[in-house]
């Protein structure tokens, strides 16, 4: 049986809306690619998993008595660590309120080819008792059991 | 005491909440007189009681009851009292009890202004919302109830309230979003009305416009306040982060305003009304996965406090039955509310299909960046987060062509326009907008930029298409009497259209303009950015009501001559010892100056951080402009008509 002329426009519009949609979805994940930054534990980063020379996020602890400041500048370099391995880190900037030794933090930066992760934002957060859910996740991976500080507040 | 009458409070006003979700209903479909004229005073009564529930929550926190755990976790003694009355919305429990006491004005708002609807409409209307408070009170009493004490023996001081929170910003930003969030209810239980009635008329249009206009003014002038609250107190200067946070109020934003366009073209032409009941579903949807996003701490953000994964569970479930629901009921019966009218291409309704169109594809692009960590964490495909390149790739090109439609859409008329004629109207807004949208970065800084050029044409444009539209509309009046006969929905429109053209404006040459510098700063020392010569002199300390600080002295020079001093503090709160920012800020419509301090380093150097904003406060300015235009289209006359006495005593 043949179309009726009103069903037919119906169904090109359906089809033109698809197509539409489609190609704006192929795009988004087009431009996601691009842009997503992986997550890379230190543990991830001693053992090779991670990308050098390209933008990625890492999370761990600031391991106690590590923070070094330059006496002239803003540069400061700390050990980023999940108790199991430890990867230094350098950066050059304002550390947020909340960066403090044995903190959680998630830094976004490039790790170079002699294994020192260059920051270009370190990211601590709102509340002194949220860790950033990447960050335990890693810590406890690297033990097997629970991350050493608990993750929740009272609130 | 007072926190038991609290909890028994909301416990009654669950319990009327759960009449008014089921008897009116069930009475609309049984017939029953006496069920459907329930709604009203049960839609009164568990206004009534949340509201003393919430006032024992505040008087808890008022009376530094730390015997209650919600107390003792988010105030202190020593705590300011304004903000031991906003530190009750300062953390889950409380902000969860907001957003229902929310909902429940709102079911009493429509109670009392919507009298004269249809006795069966308004009874099905306040009974969805019923069925919604009734999630959202379980979800509180069951998960994250704030009455909760610490017995037998309490604690004597509070933890204090996060000392970000402790601040005007708090006070003013969560209810306005609230607001906005929870009065996308109203679209929601109006369209889902609609479809249980299987007709949607002028009437109902009418009826469901203002409460969503009204809501949509809420939650603009809330992602407003929250943008600026994270402007001045995060202390890095940043106005937009393209957060999961912010994402989660902004795509319900999006997509309300798609529905504010889509109900006009439905009140007014009876058309897309299928589309308007979908983006009345989807809106308040949106919120709801909003609420989830931000309670279920499932997203990396860095607005995220401490969240629990099963108070997500729970949201997730209710947003999976209201969702899933909704959809349900519109697959089943959208149909029968289909509209047969007749518009040609050249016309406003094609281009007001079209803004839809890029709203709500700019909704999906938003929400796949967000959700798209989840999505791959999920499917084992590792841990990802989506930066603002990804947004600001796929959102921007959108707004430009959505800026575009609307001159187009402003100028063409209902039904349809001859093409010359509306090749004839645009041509001087667009010449004009090329001209001094090209000439404007020459003007303002010397040299060509395509991004500042490109903002500046589009602000133009809107200015001048909503100036001939303007002029066409009152030509046959003069000047006075025409201005005057013009409706306040119009002003609102033209007000809020312009807002946008503002924000435009004010992002592109913030973005570009800015100079930014963070410096090592030893006192004594200089720094020269623009006109303003920047000298640090030294710090010194001062005693707060429940933090030290130390404060910067740093005095700001124009072009040689004294301007004045700005105070950056780094406080440290008592009760938490936490660290925080306090920015100074010399505002100004053209530029914002921005001093914040970083660490101390040796020999009473700090690291400091200096920002120069051109035209930061437009940002704001634009959202505020489309918030009151929100406001004037809700005066309108048309929505106040009362019917007559009869109808609204039923």
């Amino acid at each position: 049986m043949a179309m009726n002329p009103k069903r037919k426009q119906k169904l090109l519009i359906l089809l033109s809306l698809l197509a539409g949609v489609g190609l704006i979805v192929g795009l988004v994940l087009y431009a996601l690619s691009q842009n997503i930054n992986l997550f890379f534990s230190p543990s991830d980063i001693a053992a090779g998993k991670a990308p050098q020379e390209q933008r990625i996020r890492a999370g761990g602890m600031v391991r106690e008595g590590s923070v070094e400041r330059a006496s002239d500048s803003l540069k400061v370099r700390f050990v980023m660590t999940d108790y199991a391995h430890d990867v230094s880190v350098d950066y050059e900037g304002i550390l947020p309120d909340l960066f403090r030794e044995g903190q959680g933090i998630v830094a976004q930066g490039r790790l170079q080819a002699n294994g020192i992760f260059v920051a270009d934002e370190v990211l601590a957060k709102h509340d002194e008792n949220y860790m950033p859910p990447e960050v335990t996740e890693a810590i406890e991976q690297a033990h097997g059991g629970q991350a050493p500080t608990a993750a929740k507040s009272g609130e | 005491m007072i926190p038991e009458i609290g909890h028994l409070a909301l416990i009654l006003a669950l319990c009327l909440s759960v009449a008014l979700g089921v008897l009116p209903m069930l009475g609309t479909y049984t017939g029953q007189a006496r069920l459907i004229m329930a709604a009203r005073p049960l839609a009164i009564g568990q206004g009534v009681f949340l509201s003393i529930s919430y006032i024992c929550l505040t008087l808890a926190f008022v009376y530094d009851d730390f015997t209650v755990q919600y107390v003792a976790s988010n105030s202190n003694s020593a705590l300011p009292v304004q903000y031991k009355i906003s530190a009750v919305w300062g953390s889950h429990e409380g902000s969860l009890l907001l957003w229902v006491l929310m909902l429940s004005w709102w079911i009493m708002a429509v109670s009392q202004f919507a009298k004269s609807l249809p006795p069966i409409m308004l009874a099905r209307v306040l009974s969805v919302m019923g069925l919604i408070a009734i999630g959202f009170m379980l979800f509180t009493l069951l998960t994250s109830n704030p009455f909760w004490r610490y017995l037998p023996e309490g604690a004597s001081e509070g933890a204090d309230l996060n000392p970000l929170l402790q601040d005007f910003g708090l006070i003013v930003h969560p209810p306005t979003l609230y607001m906005g969030y929870v009065g996308l209810s109203v679209a929601f239980a109006f369209a889902i009305a609609a479809l249980l009635d299987g007709k949607i008329d002028a009437a109902w249009l009418r009826w469901s416009r203002p409460w969503t206009l009204v809501a949509w003014g809420f939650l603009t002038l809330g992602i407003v306040l929250g943008s600026w609250w994270a402007y001045y107190e995060l202390g890095w200067g940043g106005w937009w982060f393209w957060d999961p946070v912010e994402n989660a109020s902004f795509m319900p934003w999006l997509v309300a305003t798609a529905l504010i366009h889509s109900l006009a073209v439905s009140e007014k032409r009876g058309l897309f009304k299928n589309w308007t009941i979908l983006l009345a579903i989807l809106a308040f949807s949106l919120s709801l996965l909003g609420t989830f996003l931000v309670r279920s701490g499932v997203l990396t953000s860095v607005h995220a406090f401490a969240a629990d994964p099963e108070r997500g569970f729970f949201v997730l479930v209710l947003l999976a039955l209201t969702v899933g629901g909704s959809l349900l009921l519109y697959a089943l019966r959208a149909t029968t509310v289909a509209s047969r009218t007749v518009y040609s291409f050249w016309s406003r309704e094609t281009f007001l299909l079209g803004n839809n169109v890029l709203l709500v594809i700019a909704a999906i692009v938003v929400l796949l960046g967000t959700l798209y960590p989840l999505l791959l964490d999920a499917f084992g495909g590792g841990k990802v987060s989506v930066g603002p390149p990804y947004f600001n790739a796929v959102f921007v090109p959108l707004m430009v062509l959505l800026i575009i439609a609307l001159g187009i859409g402003l100028l063409a008329k209902w039904k349809s326009i001859e093409t010359n004629e509306l090749t004839q109207l645009l041509r001087s807004p667009l010449l004009v907008a090329l001209v001094l949208g090209v000439s404007f970065p020459f003007a303002y800084a010397g040299e060509f930029n395509a991004s500042t050029a490109l903002a500046a044409a589009l602000m133009v444009w809107l200015i001048m298409t909503t100036w001939t539209d303007l002029k066409r509309r009152i030509r046959h009046q003069g000047w006075q009497r025409g201005l005057r006969q013009l409706n306040p929905g119009y002003y609102g429109m033209m007000l809020a259209h312009l807002g946008i053209g503002v924000s435009v404006m004010g992002i592109a040459v913030v973005s570009h303009y800015e100079a930014n510098h963070d410096i090592r700063m030893a006192p004594g020392e200089t720094l020269q950015i623009e006109q303003y010569a920047f000298t640090f002199e030294g710090t010194r300390d001062i005693t707060g009501p429940n933090y030290v600080s130390v404060q910067g002295v740093v005095k700001v020079d124009e072009d040689g001559e004294f301007y004045t001093y700005l105070h950056p503090e780094k406080r440290t709160y008592n009760a938490r010892n936490q660290m925080m920012t306090e920015a100074a800020i010399d505002p100004a419509l053209g530029r914002d100056i921005y001093i914040a301090m970083g660490e101390p380093l040796e020999q009473g150097a700090w690291a400091m951080r200096i920002h120069f904003k051109p035209m930061v406060r437009w940002i704001w300015l634009g959202g505020v402009m489309m918030s009151i235009g929100a406001g004037l289209a809700v005066w309108d006359k048309r929505y106040r008509r009362r019917r007559p006495a009869k109808t609204s005593a039923a």
